[in-house]
């Protein structure tokens, strides 16, 4: 099968508590898939493997044909093409929203590269695209810590797109954001859907409802259901240890 | 218009520098404009100072590493013009000895130490004034940045080797003078040291050092590079997950700055008269960072402002109430960080940039 990330029985042990037990998933290349699960699923520590913040103790990560992920480092993965967005928006609060996009465009990462590199035409154009796709036009020679909450999370999707990755990982993107707010992110996402690959771990039901892709639901470190909304709302597992409490 | 404000504060070092110096030897002295010596070699201190501070400011205001050992780049600069100083002496000291600096031929030393050898020519002990301290950063900063060291720890490693550097110049046998350090210099590239014009020389020459290093550091901050610092100092682990590794920008960038704090300590030397371990002190270090403070960090123009209003401090309260200068000083940091977080220069002189308001209502309603 052409996979674009293979996770394959991977489990990281923290102090003896198994954060993720022989997890495994498989997400085709322009697939969008939903991560739900209870608090303590394994849900962050998934996207810190696949990421290499968390080294595994077992298991495999396998990225496009056959890259191990589990051997590269933080910068050698985000180089790869895999963008992440974190739990709690993390963008440069002195930097102008255009800069903040600026450093996340796709280029050279050396130091003696940036030392001399200058914003191209093509980079400027880039950017305002970004900029519509997030909303944040009138906003671009503004601080980044002066955006309200959910612009800061929209300004980090648009970092993420601006590094052009293959795969996005989106921690929990509407976490602190209004109804509103909420709904436009769900519109965002679905017009990412289909240029790139896109993991979302979300506790938002009714988010993960309107982005309506394959869903896996995690439990204690490993899948417990996974398939489209209906099918795993309907599962008496899923009711059991998730959704109906 | 960032850079246009270097270029003003690149116009303003040297003019003073050139009104002094022209106050000094142009006017007759006992008239009312004459620039007394002191004064001359006053300004010159304070300028190596600055060049301290800005060097300073490119590690901790930029990219937030805050270094407590920075006086020890600037002493490892002097050292190395202060072997060439010694070398030029000559036959001309207390023993008489053509090779041998007097402090080795007390200590009955019968040769020159090997890495005593190509002090005798400027342009080596110039070289090394550079590259000494770049190398011991470039080593200092590979472990402790590959490490992953930062913030308390990272400060409190660099106050250690600046203390360690300062016990091993203690100590006689290292070769480079001991307690008394190197001094007794004569003259520097065939001018004597003590000649008001040599003085004048040097305060512009550390000018023109001070001036050039404002530009450089404004090219330096204002690139792709800089913005990458300010995303590290903000924002480490950010910057990872977007594939820049911040180990090396804040390597490159600690080195340049070790680099240019010994090209102040390479000026500082023959303006002082002397070099001794004293210089390594950790309070030296902790001091430097005061005048970053006071001037304003993340500003390059208030690294220098600061180094020489704090200094000018100094030399008025160590005159008139010598007992209450540590005092004050310590009074001076506790007040800064407590009313002035941004310091003079980032409180009063640096616009506010667009965004520390609230974006306009018209603003906001034009987003969807």
């Amino acid at each position: 099968m052409n996979s674009l990330l293979y996770i394959d029985g991977v489990t990281v042990s923290f102090d003896g508590f198994r954060a993720l037990d022989g997890l495994s998933l498989v997400l085709a290349p322009g697939e969008m898939r939903a991560v739900i699960g209870p608090n303590g699923a394994g849900k962050t520590t998934m996207m810190d493997v696949i990421t290499g913040k968390t080294r595994p103790d077992a298991g495999r990560v396998v990225f496009g044909a056959d890259t191990d992920l589990t051997a590269l480092d933080e910068p050698a993965i985000a180089s790869l093409g895999i963008g992440r967005k974190f739990q709690k928006p993390s963008v440069f609060e002195h930097h102008t929203v255009a800069d903040n996009l600026l450093l996340s465009l796709a280029g050279q990462r050396a130091p003696r590269r940036t030392l001399f590199a200058r914003e191209s035409a093509a980079e400027r154009l880039r950017i305002e695209a970004i900029l519509g796709t997030i909303r944040l036009t009138p906003y671009r020679d503004l601080l980044a810590g002066s955006l309200s909450h959910g612009q800061k999370q929209w300004l980090e999707i648009g970092m993420l797109l601006a590094q052009d990755p293959e795969l996005l990982l989106l921690d929990e993107p509407v976490a602190g954001m209004t109804d509103a707010e909420t709904a436009q992110t769900a519109e965002l996402l679905r017009e990412i859907r289909g240029t790139r690959s896109v993991v979302v771990v979300e506790h938002d039901m009714a988010f993960v409802r309107a982005l309506d892709v394959k869903i896996t639901v995690l439990h204690e470190g490993s899948v417990l259901a996974e398939g489209s909304i209906d099918h795993v709302s309907a599962d008496p597992r899923v009711i059991e240890v998730y959704l109906g409490r | 218009m960032r850079s246009r404000s270097s270029l003003l504060t690149f116009t303003l070092i040297l003019g003073a520098a050139l009104l002094i110096g022209a106050l000094n030897l142009a006017v007759p002295p006992g008239a009312a404009m004459h620039a007394p010596d002191y004064i001359v070699s006053l300004a010159g201190k304070y300028t190596c100072y600055a060049i301290l501070a800005l060097a300073l400011d490119l590690v901790w205001g930029f990219a937030g590493i805050l270094s407590l050992g920075h006086a020890a780049f600037f002493a490892l600069g002097g050292y190395a013009i202060g072997m060439y100083l010694m070398r030029q002496i000559g036959a001309r000291g207390v023993y008489g000895s053509a090779v041998l600096p007097d402090f080795m031929v007390f200590l009955n030393w019968k040769e020159l130490p090997w890495y005593w050898h190509g002090f005798d020519m400027f342009w080596f002990a110039a070289l090394m004034a550079l590259a000494v301290p770049a190398l011991l950063a470039s080593l200092f900063g590979y472990f402790a940045f590959r490490s992953r060291v930062t913030g308390v720890y990272l400060s409190i490693m660099t106050q250690a080797l600046t203390y360690a550097l300062m016990l091993a110049m203690f100590r006689n046998d290292m070769g480079f003078g001991g307690n008394n350090g190197l001094t007794d210099f004569k003259d520097i590239l065939g001018f004597p040291l003590a000649a008001a014009s040599t003085r004048v020389a040097l305060l512009l020459a550390s000018a023109l050092a001070l001036g050039l290093c404002v530009l450089l550091a404004r090219f330096v901050v204002a690139s792709r590079f800089g913005k990458v610092l300010v995303a590290v100092r903000d924002a480490e682990s950010r910057t990872r997950f977007l594939g820049y590794r911040p180990e090396s920008y804040k390597l490159t960038v600690f080195v340049l700055s070790a680099a240019m704090a010994g090209l102040g300590g390479a000026l500082y030397v023959p303006q002082v008269g002397i070099i001794n371990p004293s210089e390594f002190s950790p309070a030296n270090s902790i001091e430097a960072a005061i005048w970053v403070a006071v001037g304003g960090r993340g500003t390059l123009s208030g690294a220098i402002l600061g180094a020489v209003l704090v200094n000018l401090g100094k030399t008025v309260l160590t005159g008139a109430l010598p007992d209450a200068w540590l005092f004050v000083l310590g009074g001076l940091f506790i007040a800064v960080t407590l009313f002035l977080p941004g310091g003079i220069a980032g409180t009063w002189f640096i616009r506010k940039p667009r965004g520390a308001r609230a974006p306009a209502a018209g603003v906001r309603e034009a987003a969807p």
